[in-house]
């Protein structure tokens, strides 16, 4: 055991994934808890879908991917959550327009430059040889930003979760907090893109904090463990996908979904015996 | 009477066009214990946003005296649907009513904590301080509600169907509550209801809401007039 970790962490970019990985399940995991409890699920998925067509276009200027990605994505964010509380089209329904939408021209400007290649399929799929050095120094600075922000505003974040009307009776900032919660959701959205896929990214964000629910009752144990059952998933799955070659994103999914099963049954058993 | 600390002004509301209250004029002064009353969808908790500000009227004006703000308000709401699936401890529930006296701290102070605690005590809900708030019955749940207002209270005190879920018993320490609140501690309350007996007992003033203003004025008056009469007698059915 001990000498698999050693051979892991002694391939550099293997190292660089597994820090980079960790601190985006962690971040993934505790605003997961709040968008699930919010209702807002699918907006992970949505953002996904907006990162995928931004890297494309990137690649196509051959411009640095994240620099791009991340402000079209923080504005998808805003947008999507301003229209979900304000609109006369439904927010999900909203969510698969614009996110079917940037796929769609993700695709097109893909397949009229650089074809469907290797590069397109990671973003799709994942991969963890994609980081760079200036990925991975930019990935750490804004997870920790998103953890350092979310511990601050814990209290608020937790009523305008619970009880947005009374939070913000209470003199709470609710639009300007939605506005942090949407714009460190994207930044976490894309910092996970590149290792998990577009495609699976969102898995990241609604496994911990379902998990967690099963079994615990109180928020504060839920965010704990789901930012627990999160890194230790990712870790897991990663360790995994190289002893057995198998690809990150789907393996980490993969534990994610066996340990809901696990929680799952769990809870089933503690109701059955009321313990 | 002491100053007015919520004016109305000829205040009408609308939702996507359709006006839900209409000319509503009524102050509410400090120390007063006003009941509004109606049926259902009869513009109360519409009128309640707007004290709260949650929601601008589109014509007149609902104007705060100077030395009121809006975290002065503590707020009874009604439960919402995402609490019924939602993991939060009874502690975790009340503890949202503490923010309202925080200027720009992150973390809860330890008068903030012992606030919490005393609030937990007065609806007698302490010894669920750590249970799942959606495992709790309604009333329970409504008790850990009015906590968290108790918990945030100033000055003002607002309350979206006080009764709901409670048991007669619950019901009249809920009220002997308020009347102690008002009374003793000169906290000025509008309480919301559509149990109109009771709250006609329990308040100084009402004002009656059938999408416009049925009546404002004493509480006494109210029920000598017919239109006091009429729902007072109603409601005995």
């Amino acid at each position: 055991m001990f000498e698999t970790f050693q051979e892991m962490f002694s391939y550099a970019f293997l190292t660089r994934a597994v820090i980079v990985g960790v601190l985006v399940s962690l971040c993934s995991s505790l605003l997961g808890v709040v968008l699930v409890l919010k209702r807002y699920s699918m907006i992970g998925d949505g953002l996904s879908h907006v990162g995928f067509g931004s890297l494309a276009v990137a690649a196509a200027l051959n411009i640095a991917p994240l620099t791009v990605s991340v402000p079209v994505v923080v504005f998808a964010a805003f947008l999507l959550l301003r229209v979900s509380e304000n609109s006369k089209i439904k927010g999900d329904a909203f969510v698969a327009l614009i996110s079917t939408s940037a796929m769609a021209a993700g695709v097109l400007v893909i397949s009229i430059t650089t074809g469907m290649n290797t590069d397109v399929c990671n973003y799709m799929f994942g991969s963890i040889l994609a980081m760079t050095k200036a990925d991975v120094y930019l990935s750490v600075t804004l997870s920790i930003c998103v953890l350092v922000l979310f511990v601050l505003f814990y209290n608020k974040i937790f009523a305008v979760t619970f009880d947005e009307t009374f939070a913000k009776a209470s003199g709470v900032k609710t639009g300007a907090l939605n506005a942090l919660i949407a714009a460190l959701t994207a930044i976490t959205v894309v910092l996970g893109m590149r290792m998990m896929g577009a495609l699976l990214i969102s898995s990241l964000i609604i496994f911990p904090s379902l998990t967690s629910m099963r079994v615990f009752k109180s928020f504060k144990s839920v965010v704990i463990s789901s930012a627990l059952i999160s890194a230790i998933c990712f870790f897991i799955g990663v360790t995994g996908s190289f002893l057995y070659s198998t690809p990150t994103g789907a393996s980490i999914v993969a534990v994610n979904a066996a340990v809901f099963c696990i929680f799952a049954s769990i809870s089933v058993i503690k109701r059955r015996f009321a313990l | 009477m002491s100053t007015p600390l919520i004016k109305c002004k000829n205040v009408s509301f609308e939702y996507d066009g359709n006006v839900v209250l209409e000319n509503i004029n009524f102050e509410i002064c400090e120390g007063d214990y006003l009941c509004i009353a109606g049926s259902n969808g009869s513009g109360k908790s519409t009128l309640i946003k707007g004290l709260l500000k949650l929601k601008k009227p589109f014509k007149g004006e609902i104007a705060f005296s100077d030395g009121l703000s809006l975290r002065d308000i503590s707020y009874l709401a009604q439960k919402t649907d995402a609490q019924k699936d939602f993991p939060a401890s009874v502690w975790e529930a009340v503890s949202c009513g503490a923010l309202n006296k925080k200027g720009f701290n992150f973390f809860f102070s330890k008068t903030d904590k012992q606030n919490i605690e005393n609030a937990l005590k007065r609806l007698d809900v302490f010894d669920l301080k750590s249970k799942c708030f959606r495992e709790l019955s309604g009333g329970q749940q409504q008790r850990v509600l009015i906590a968290r207002a108790i918990c945030s209270l100033k000055k003002l005190l607002i309350l979206d169907e006080l009764s709901s879920g409670l048991d007669p018993n619950a019901l009249n320490n809920s009220y002997s509550l308020l009347k102690k609140l008002n009374k003793e501690n000169g906290i000025t309350i509008v309480a919301v209801s559509h149990d109109v007996k009771n709250c006609a007992k329990a308040a100084d003033k009402i004002l009656h809401l059938a999408n416009k203003q049925l009546f404002f004025g004493n509480a006494q008056e109210y029920l000598k007039s017919d239109i006091g009469k009429s729902w007072t007698e109603n409601a005995n059915v």
